[in-house]
């Protein structure tokens, strides 16, 4: 029989029953769109995260005390700002590093306020991360070595704070002691549902002044080449041991940092897709039952196909272009439900959903093979049916 | 000239539940091209058995068979398949049509089996359901149409490949007497003008009365007008 007649004997068959055909493609459409959307929100995610580490700058080192791994509880810092300069002398200079310390504080204009993360770092923040000013400028060496209370506003905090004033000049309350806004940064957006623009950068030494302590928290060091990245972090994590023995201090890249982190998302993407892969499958398991539904009501057709001259493999095929074209359309109709709700989650939620052409390739890929595999059962049983006794069937 | 069906010393026996159930036991029976036999018999005498042997839908348990002179024994399924889709056309009682298909359609079918394109199918069945009398009725399915023009569709379709055989099952079994009378007419005719050996099972005499010849048969075995030997 020629290909193209099984096409159309397949479908006049499942228009024959539109709504079983409809209720059978249902399985396939949502385990599909499932994968779809599922695999699109872990992408999406995926691709925000590496984004973001990478919008920090090239060639970072961070320089923590303690180990780096998930589940471990942070170190209380012993570096002090002696370390910090000790350091910038292994590094080659102060313009190669930046030291921060943070905390969680209240800022108040009047009567606005908001809670922000308060950063305490050196004027040499915006050369190791890239970081862009909206208006005035930023910290200076002069603030941090007088620890003079001068603040850097994210773009949040001052439009929360002084709505459509030019906050640069104006004076803030931080903690309860009066800070001058100096600049006010570019604005970075939400990502993962976390706003970005909530930062307030002081000088280092003011904000250890204001929190009562001498401790600096991290390192973070621009590397002049990235070949030599892993080099340097072994130089400075040895000079900080040096000085502080006993304790363990650890260099992260921005590489091992992304790759934890694609570990992680990758882990959870497979894991979603997983799931949506089952709902699949238990689609398929009823594209099988219907079929074999579909074969016991036209034994009778059978018999007379067989009696006329069709071959066993002509019935098999009819057949399984009956399962595949069931669950290709439910797999068409699944991508498209699919990448409609990943662009709506997009758009309308926090959650970031990326579609990729492997998702959505491989969901349809998948029906198809659902369909071939599911209805091979059902279908050989077709082939093979005794033309004599499907003919007696009433 | 070969002859349409070649049946030597056939038998067929039925596995039920372990029990063999023997619906033939060794029948020999020649139909020569051309041919119009009326097969009679009491019920469950393997009537029906042995057009199914005559037509390839089955094999024989023993014995040899050949149609359009090839031994069925050495074809496989598909070869069996094709074989009958070339010299063999079946006419059931029961008429066999495939729903929500029109008449045209439904004559085509065995020539979807064939390989022919689809322009091709249409023109030869609506010739052959033309010379059945049902040229005005291409289009319409077999729920708009009368149970004799559905058996006279049903003969059309098995006329379409132009076979030597045409097996006929009691063709007229759910048809009034009238009816059935056009029906075999028309069987009649066809033999006569196309030449296709007619094989027919009824259980009319006055049916049987009119074929060449009556083979009669009772338990498994061909009691008269078998082969003259
Ligand atoms: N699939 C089967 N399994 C077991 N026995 C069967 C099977 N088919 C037919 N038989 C038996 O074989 C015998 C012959 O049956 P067959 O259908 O050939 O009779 P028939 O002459 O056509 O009868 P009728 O005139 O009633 O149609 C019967 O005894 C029947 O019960
Ligand atoms: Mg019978």
């Amino acid at each position: 029989m020629r290909f193209a007649e099984a096409w159309r004997v397949a479908l006049d068959a499942l228009r024959a029953n539109r709504l079983r055909t409809g209720l059978t493609m249902l399985g396939v459409v949502i385990g599909v769109a499932a994968v779809v959307v599922l695999v699109a929100i872990g992408t999406g995610a995926k691709q925000e995260v590496e984004s973001q580490v990478q919008g920090l700058g090239s060639n970072l080192l961070l320089v923590v005390p303690g180990k780096v791994s998930f589940g471990n509880a942070p170190t209380i810092s012993p570096m002090t700002m002696s370390d910090v300069n000790a350091v910038s002398r292994v590094v080659g200079g102060r313009d190669r590093l930046t030291a921060s310390l943070s905390s969680g504080e209240t800022v108040r204009v009047g009567t606005a306020s908001q809670y922000v993360s308060l950063l305490g770092v050196l004027e040499t923040t915006p050369t190791v991360f890239t970081r862009d000013l909206a208006q005035g400028g930023y910290l200076t060496r002069s603030d941090v070595d007088t620890a003079r209370r001068v603040a850097v506003l994210g773009w949040g905090v001052a439009q929360r704070l002084f709505g459509d004033r030019d906050p640069v000049g104006l004076q803030m309350d931080v903690a309860g002691v009066r800070f001058r806004v100096v600049g006010v940064f570019a604005k970075l957006g939400q990502s993962l549902g976390v706003d970005r623009d909530d930062e307030v950068h002081i000088p280092l030494t003011a904000a250890q002044r204001l929190l009562g302590t001498s401790r600096v928290d991290a390192l973070a060091i621009k590397a002049p080449d990235g070949s030599r990245i892993g080099e340097l972090g072994d130089q400075v994590v040895a000079e900080l041991t040096q000085r502080h023995p006993g304790i363990e201090f650890s260099a992260v890249t921005q590489d091992q940092i992304l790759g934890v982190l694609g570990q992680i998302l990758g882990v959870l993407t497979g894991v979603l897709a997983a799931i949506a892969g089952i709902s699949l499958l238990v689609g398929g398991v009823g594209v099988s039952n219907i079929m074999l539904v579909s074969v016991r009501e036209r034994t009778r057709e059978i018999g007379l196909r067989k009696a006329v001259g069709a071959r066993p493999r002509d019935i098999t095929v009819q057949f399984l272009i009956e399962a595949v074209l069931l669950t290709t359309l439910g797999g068409v109709t699944g991508m498209g439900l699919g990448i409609g709700a990943a662009l709506l989650v997009a758009a309308l939620s926090p959650v970031p959903a990326a579609i990729t052409w492997w998702s959505v390739t491989l969901a349809f890929g998948v029906s198809a093979a659902v369909g071939i595999v599911f209805g091979v059962v059902p279908a050989q049983r077709a082939g093979r049916l005794d033309p004599v006794i499907a003919l007696r069937t009433e | 000239m070969t002859a349409a069906v070649e049946a030597h010393e056939v038998t067929r026996t039925y596995q039920l539940d372990g029990l063999a159930v023997p619906a033939l036991r060794g029948v020999s029976l020649t139909v020569p091209a051309g041919d119009y036999a009326a097969i009679v018999g009491p019920s469950g005498s393997g009537k029906s058995t042995l057009m199914h042997l005559l037509g390839g839908l089955d094999r024989p348990t023993t014995g040899t068979l050949l149609l359009a002179g090839r031994d069925v024994a050495g074809l496989g399924p598909a070869d069996l398949a094709a074989l009958r889709n070339r010299t063999i056309g079946f006419v059931f009682q029961a008429f066999h049509l495939l729903p929500r298909t029109s008449a045209v359609d439904n004559v085509a079918l065995p020539l979807v089996y064939a390989g022919l394109r689809a322009g091709e199918r249409r023109r030869r069945a609506s010739d052959v359901l033309d010379r059945v009398g049902l040229g005005h009725r291409l289009k319409h399915r077999p729920n708009q149409l009368s149970g004799g023009e559905q058996q006279r569709v049903a003969i059309a379709r098995a006329l379409v490949t132009s076979p030597s055989l045409l097996l006929a099952d009691e063709p007229t079994g759910n048809l009034d007497s009238a009816t059935g009378a056009e029906v075999l007419a028309l069987l009649e005719e066809l033999n006569r003008e196309s030449g296709v050996a007619v094989v027919l099972v009824t259980h009319d005499h006055e049916v049987a009365a009119r074929a060449r010849r009556q083979i009669r048969m009772r338990d498994g075995r061909i009691v008269a007008g078998g082969d003259p030997s």
